[in-house]
């Protein structure tokens, strides 16, 4: 099985020590993962601020990148749905015949890491060390778009050391949303306020989901208030070892 | 009305508003997911629920004909109007032509989106609402910020004061000792309705649901005040959306089931009307019909959006929308708020108008509204194809947005590894020049920023931004071959 690792554009330029994280953990379970170096972005961006036709060269570009691969790996739950869900759209919408086809040939392949473990490879205990207090935010496209259900928790809970509670209203959207946080950025921040607010209560030292950009929205409240809560990307979690 | 952002903006600074709402929401909410739990076959419920409405719009000319015909065979008179104008007209002419100065109204969203009220009181006619909260926002002089709950966004105190302040002016005093126990408000709230009740000689009502195999008006609701005004006044006039339209009276039936454990959270609903024109002797003796369209024509002709069309107003989506509840029903300057409201108001006035244009953007498509929606209509799906309309709208403006040049430039560097690694290139050396300017650092050691200018202003406002590191995921992998160098 060929699997490629489809790091994500926001991972990719500013999170990429998320992008290490699942190299070192698919290595460590024997998968030896490949990084497609013509991907670009799932065009997800573009999509949900209504830029459609924007959104075509990214799709083609991602077509290209991963058409060889058996599986496509991503550490995020919100592009791995929108190269589940939104690129037949886009292809439609192009009117490429060409195009519709091989995005019915790469989005199947797509999976959000848990899935990718949990499913594909069967591990929930992926023989990670992580002695902290963790809560852990499910992030909406994970949850609604994409349907990981209690994966995510399935695997932290096997994680040694780790002592994992519960956030309240943990189903809530944070108020990211991509542009929403910026065009409706009291709005996106009201929100995000609560959901800090939710992650302080918990006593937690590390606040874990599954989406750096949601973690960046929640992490940057987080800071601005001085809490002293640490944000980290499930994958990092995951490839922590004892040594 | 202002665009939503800025609406919701104004809104987000009335803290008692965001109390109440949250308090509110939450409370529905909770009930809600309790008994729809009860429901093992929840999920085929929706299914069928959905597949009867969107029987009816599939068909909708002959199922309106129809509804006309077995409406006047029981003795009702049908009217069809194409927008707020020509529904109001009608109900206007029946007030006239029987003399009447004031008219009882069954809660209505139809009445409603055409401003009837205000029609009616430009002829002279007050009209008085009856179901409760509707009474609370009319007396406040207020817009109704909620479809099932008008006046969620009011608390009793601010209730009780509104009833002694205004009651007197318009009927029934309020009683001088009231207090804002929910009992007692209800009591005055009965006692003032009553001698409207017994007094209108005209009623004004909606329809849930309109049954063309039967000809049947369906009303759902859950004090009681409704069935009074349509059985004790002598005239009636019934203004009906036509999506409201349902084939046949059998499927009516997962429709009755989904509807108030969606809305109220009751596992049945507490008053269930119906009714087909005229019964000698039995009821009003003069029954209108006004079937309106005022857009619905229009959201029908959209392929993706004519699913709204489905919606049977039970308000689900609202309660468990995070942005309705921070911002409250006003802010999408319509009868019609929160989720539905987003895709709903585009889709019968059409985009190109700044207010209408910010809706479909006010979400974070968090995908709630659809999980909650009992006929299943996909909002975040609508959202994303409205925001292309709206995008598309602008596409031969001669000054194009600052967005759309943004979206094109992406656009071109995303259409080739090569350009995206010289824009993180730098992206990198911007990050160390933040690192600089920054002196903040994340927990975990991260540097960020604080204060940014221009547009990522919108971002720091609030919250702290990590700076880009200086080397890229994918200029990783190529210097270390993925690590293993
Ligand atoms: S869109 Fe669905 S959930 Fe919202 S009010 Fe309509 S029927 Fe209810």
């Amino acid at each position: 099985m060929r699997v490629a690792l489809m790091v994500t554009c926001v991972n990719d330029a500013m999170f990429p020590e998320t992008g290490k994280a699942v190299v070192t953990l698919l290595r460590r379970l024997g998968v030896d993962v490949e990084f497609p170096a013509g991907q670009t972005c799932c065009g997800q961006p573009m999509v949900n601020t209504g830029y459609l036709d924007e959104a075509v060269p990214a799709v083609r570009a991602f077509t290209a990148a991963f058409a060889e691969y058996d599986a496509i790996v991503a550490p995020s739950g919100s592009c791995a749905g929108s190269a589940r869900h939104q690129h037949a759209l886009v292809a439609r919408r192009s009117g490429d015949r060409t195009l519709e086809e091989a995005v019915a040939g790469t989005s199947p392949k797509v999976h959000e890491l848990s899935e990718f473990l949990v499913d594909v490879l069967g591990a929930t205990d992926v023989g990670a060390y992580f002695p902290h207090r963790v809560t852990y935010h499910p992030t909406c496209h994970s949850l609604r778009m994409l349907g990981v259900g209690d994966r995510p928790r399935r695997l932290l809970e096997q994680v040694r050391g780790l002592e994992l509670v519960d956030l309240t209203s943990a189903d809530e959207c944070c108020g990211f949303g991509g542009t929403f946080a910026m065009k409706n950025a009291d709005t996106s921040v009201a929100m995000g306020s609560d959901k800090a607010r939710h992650v302080r209560d918990t006593g937690a030292e590390v606040l874990v989901a599954g989406d750096n950009s949601c973690l960046m929205h929640i992490g940057g409240l987080l800071s601005r208030q001085r809490s002293g809560v640490r944000v980290m990307h499930l994958a990092e979690v995951l490839a922590g070892t004892e040594r | 009305m202002p665009a939503f952002p800025d609406a919701a903006r104004a809104a987000l600074a009335d803290t008692q508003l965001r109390h109440n709402l949250a308090h509110a929401t939450r409370t529905i909410r909770d009930k809600r997911a309790g008994v729809v739990a009860e429901v093992p076959e929840w999920e085929e419920l929706r299914l069928a629920g959905a597949a009867v409405k969107d029987r009816a719009l599939h068909d909708l000319e002959a199922q309106l004909l129809r509804l006309e015909e077995t409406l006047v065979a029981h003795g009702a008179t049908v009217h069809w109007a194409r927008d707020a104008a020509e529904a109001n007209a009608v109900v206007v002419d029946v007030a006239r032509a029987h003399g009447v100065d004031e008219v009882v109204k069954v809660k209505s969203m139809a009445t409603q989106e055409i401003g009837l009220n205000e029609a009616l009181a430009e002829a002279g006619v007050a009209a008085w609402e009856t179901d409760l909260a509707e009474l609370i926002v009319q007396l406040g002089d207020d817009l109704p910020s909620h479809i099932l709950v008008p006046a969620i966004h009011r608390n009793r105190a601010e209730i009780r004061e509104i009833f002694l302040r205004r009651m007197a002016q318009v009927g029934r005093p309020a009683p001088t000792d009231l207090t804002d126990e929910p009992a007692v408000l209800a009591e005055a709230a009965r006692e003032h309705l009553r001698e409207k009740f017994l007094r209108a000689t005209m009623a004004v009502s909606g329809a849930n649901f309109a049954v063309a195999e039967t000809g049947t008006l369906v009303v759902l609701e859950s004090e009681g005040n409704g069935r009074m005004c349509l059985t004790l006044p002598e005239v009636l006039v019934s203004v009906v959306g036509i999506e409201k339209v349902v084939p046949t009276w059998a499927e009516l039936d997962p429709l009755l089931r989904l509807l108030p454990r969606s809305s109220t959270g009751e596992r049945m609903n507490p008053y269930t009307s119906t009714w087909s024109g005229v019964s000698s002797g039995d009821g009003p003796q003069e029954v209108h019909v006004v079937l309106l369209d005022n857009g619905r024509t229009r959201a029908l002709a959209d392929a993706v959006g004519r699913q709204a069309l489905r919606c049977i107003r039970c308000s689900a989506c609202l309660n468990v929308c995070p942005v309705y509840e921070r911002v409250g029903g006003h802010a999408y300057g319509s009868v019609y708020p929160g989720p539905i409201g987003a895709i709903l108001n585009p889709l019968l006035r059409g985009t190109g108008d700044p207010q209408t244009d910010s809706l479909p953007f006010a979400s974070s498509l968090c995908g709630a509204c659809f999980e909650a929606c009992p006929v299943r209509i996909d909002i975040p799906e609508v959202l994303v194809h409205l925001r292309s309309r709206v995008v598309d709208g602008h596409r031969g403006d001669r000054v194009p947005k600052p967005e759309a040049l943004a979206m094109r430039a992406a656009s071109y560097v995303f259409g080739d590894h090569r350009r995206l690694a010289a824009v993180e290139r730098t992206s990198g050396l911007a990050g160390r020049v933040l690192r600089k300017l920054g002196r903040k650092t994340l927990p975990g050691g991260r540097p960020a920023v604080e204060h940014l200018p221009g547009p990522a202003a919108a971002w720091t406002g609030a919250r702290d931004l990590a700076t880009p590191p200086e080397e890229s995921f994918r200029t990783w992998w190529d210097r270390t071959d993925g690590g293993r160098r």
